[in-house]
């Protein structure tokens, strides 16, 4: 097993250099010029000279080998130097956006937060409805709560996040008055009101979220239940005189959940995808938010970076989801 | 003691009638007639698949039964309500020759969400088949030919681990331009960008399951007997393998047509798709989102409809599935 996981850990390296290839020639062979919003009025070895500045000018292969020792050598030492302050990046070159003349990297850590809290609650809260529905509709199947719950899941499934958001807005922002419709980040929680006022502005986005997850994980644990349901074991379990409790929820369930645990490690990278939409909807400004600003203002590197950040998330989690699988089932063997 | 055994022409007939059928064989069934009587079976399969042809056929004649100019303006009729509203209003301004209301620039609502629909469904469809025909060709080539298959299945796992919704959100915005001006008109430029972008990032399930369906069809007795007698590689893909692995390629298309239609939307609502005068119901979502609190119709028709299109397709999905597997049919 722990070959296995050096193994994949380290072809792992190659597929995160493809995918890095990928986006810098994608923006490469993008047009629109950075110097585009300079006045006419610069003289031109002046634009020459902020062409340089901005690390443009030089052959194409000579960026991408500056972005990769930029992010891969120079970004962890800032983190160490963060860390223990030490001084090991002192005064060397850093990703920098275009934008705002800052590391990238600070402001993503800036925005990390608050997509990680709206997008990974929602994520367990999703995780939290999905397991108990997809359990009991496979238990009673083919009854009413399994065909409405397998209608509401197909329903979730097809609702996009775009539509659900506004039209969870307008009945509960809009019509009654309840929650709030924009995330406000600023907000600190300090004693109990502020919590309630946090916990009220979380709500809508997190549901919104959640429903997309919800569909997709009751639908695999139902799945797995119905495959698991009919296996000899089960039947062995209910002859030797066990609680009907103790065999679905110990036996049956155990079983179902290792198919369903890497679908939820697959799904980690596709929610933060999701939340590109969701944020935009609630104005969260997190990094979805942030990937569009920069979309929008051309900021090669900070739209690099951050889609590159994207990438080894799910490299990632498709490597746990591997590895959780190999370790879960003990009939499943890689050597 | 066992009795004598009977003998003589009498006894031979009661033999053979004893060896017959007591009932008569059923008419013998084509494998397509089985599919449907299984297809039939899915309810919800049967209202997807009816939904489906409705929308597509609506969104192809509605403009000639609906003959409003989805982009004529008309002023004095600007933010009417639909009929219905006038059910529990009676001062709002409402009128049959707008059944579904009209915008803020007083064109009418049901020609925009038909001129909508006419894009997306055929970026739906266009995007699907791409997605489908790289698809097939990938997982054609790798289950056939062992040489190629390591290297197109590398590939395809590290197409699979790009990040698919920011890079088409990158590879829209970046060149909208170029192409607006190759394709002349920037309607036509973003059509040809979008169903490339989505069709080139969405072929790889196809891909994997065409795959496993080749690499198991072809170690059977009947490829091997079309391969003995001289049949080149190209007859056997297309007349043997082809038709053997057509459920899988449908099944994933239906799911193809879903995703594309809610990716387009998508690219729609976040403002990187087609130009803002130009109708899809993402767009028109998402213009309507500012002022959803006086019309919230607005937000909602175009939201229904990419719903239940949606919906609908994956239900039909469901139910080919389930038709076109030989294990489960019949039962």
């Amino acid at each position: 097993m722990l070959t296995y996981t050096i193994r994949r850990l380290l072809l792992s390296i190659p597929t995160l250099l493809f995918i890095s290839l990928v986006i810098f020639g994608l923006l490469q062979l993008a047009p629109g010029d950075p110097m585009a919003q300079v006045p006419l009025t610069v003289p031109a070895e002046v634009k020459e000279k902020m062409r340089q500045a901005l690390g443009l000018g030089e052959a194409w292969y000579i960026q991408y080998w500056k972005w990769l020792v930029q992010f891969f050598w120079i970004e962890p030492q800032v983190l160490i130097d963060h860390w223990f302050g030490t001084s090991f990046a002192e005064g060397k070159q850093r990703v920098i956006s275009w934008q705002t003349r800052s590391p990238v990297m600070d402001i993503v850590v800036q925005r990390l937060p608050q997509t990680l809290w709206v997008v990974g609650l929602a994520y367990v809260v999703g995780i939290l409805i999905a397991l108990p529905i997809g359990i009991y509709s496979a238990y009673k199947h083919y009854s009413i709560f399994d065909q409405t719950g397998t209608f509401i899941t197909m329903i979730g499934f097809s609702i996009p996040p775009f539509f659900t958001g506004p039209l969870l807005i307008v009945i509960f922002s809009v019509s009654l008055g309840w929650l709030p419709s924009i995330y406000d980040t600023t907000h600190v929680v300090t004693d109990w009101t502020s919590f309630k006022i946090q916990f009220q502005q979380m709500i809508m986005p997190v549901m919104v979220l959640a429903l997309q997850t919800t569909a997709q994980i009751s639908r695999y644990m139902r799945g797995a239940m119905l495959d698991n349901l009919n296996q000899d074991y089960v039947r062995t379990a209910r002859a030797k005189g066990l609680k009907e409790s103790v065999v679905v929820m110990v036996h049956v369930v155990r079983n179902s959940m290792i198919p369903v645990v890497t679908v939820i490690a697959l799904g980690v990278p596709a929610i933060f995808g999701g939340a590109i939409i969701t944020e935009n909807v609630f104005k969260v400004n997190g990094i979805g938010q942030l990937l569009l600003t920069w979309l929008y203002a051309n900021d090669l590197p900070g739209v690099m970076t951050l889609t590159f950040i994207f990438a080894i998330l799910i490299v990632l989690f498709n490597l746990i989801a591997d590895v959780l699988y190999g370790v879960l089932d003990p009939r499943i063997r890689y050597d | 003691m066992t009795d004598p055994m009977p003998s003589g022409p009498e006894a031979d007939a009661e033999f053979i009638t004893a060896l017959q059928d007591k009932t008569a064989t059923a008419a013998p069934s084509s494998q397509w007639r089985d599919v449907w009587h299984q297809f039939r079976r899915h309810k919800g399969a049967m209202f997807g698949g009816a939904f489906l042809l409705f929308i597509t056929c609506a969104v192809i004649v509605g403009p000639y039964i609906w003959a409003i100019d989805a982009q004529a303006l008309d002023i004095r009729n600007r933010d009417m309500r639909p009929i219905w509203v006038a059910l529990w209003d009676s001062t709002a301004k409402t009128g049959w020759h707008r059944p579904f209301g009209t915008d803020n620039l007083g064109r009418d609502i049901l020609a925009t969400i038909i001129a909508g629909g006419r894009v997306s469904m055929a970026v739906g469809w266009a995007a699907m088949l791409l997605a489908l025909v790289i698809g097939t060709l990938i997982g054609v080539l790798s289950g056939y030919f062992k040489r190629l298959d390591f290297w197109l299945m590398r590939f395809t796992d590290l197409v699979l681990s790009l990040p698919i919704l920011p890079l088409v959100l990158l590879a829209v915005t970046l060149f909208r331009q170029p192409l607006t001006s190759t394709f002349g008109g920037p309607e036509a430029g973003m059509f040809v960008l979008i169903v490339g972008v989505i069709g080139l990032t969405n072929w790889m399930p196809t891909a994997r399951i065409v795959r496993g369906d080749i690499l198991a069809l072809k170690e059977r007795e009947f490829i091997l007997a079309a391969r003995s007698i001289g049949t080149s590689s190209g007859a056997i893909i297309r007349r043997h393998l082809l038709p053997n692995v057509i459920s899988p390629i449908v099944v994933s298309a239906t799911l193809g047509l879903a995703t594309a239609i809610i990716t387009e939307s998508a690219l729609s609502f976040l403002g990187v798709g087609f130009p803002s005068d130009f109708p899809t119901w993402g767009k028109l979502l998402s213009d309507a989102v500012p002022r959803m609190q006086e019309y919230p119709e607005r937000v909602m028709l175009p939201g229904i409809m990419i719903s239940l299109t949606v919906l609908s397709v994956n239900y039909l999905g469901d139910g080919l599935r389930d038709a076109l597997d030989p294990r489960i049919r019949g039962r």
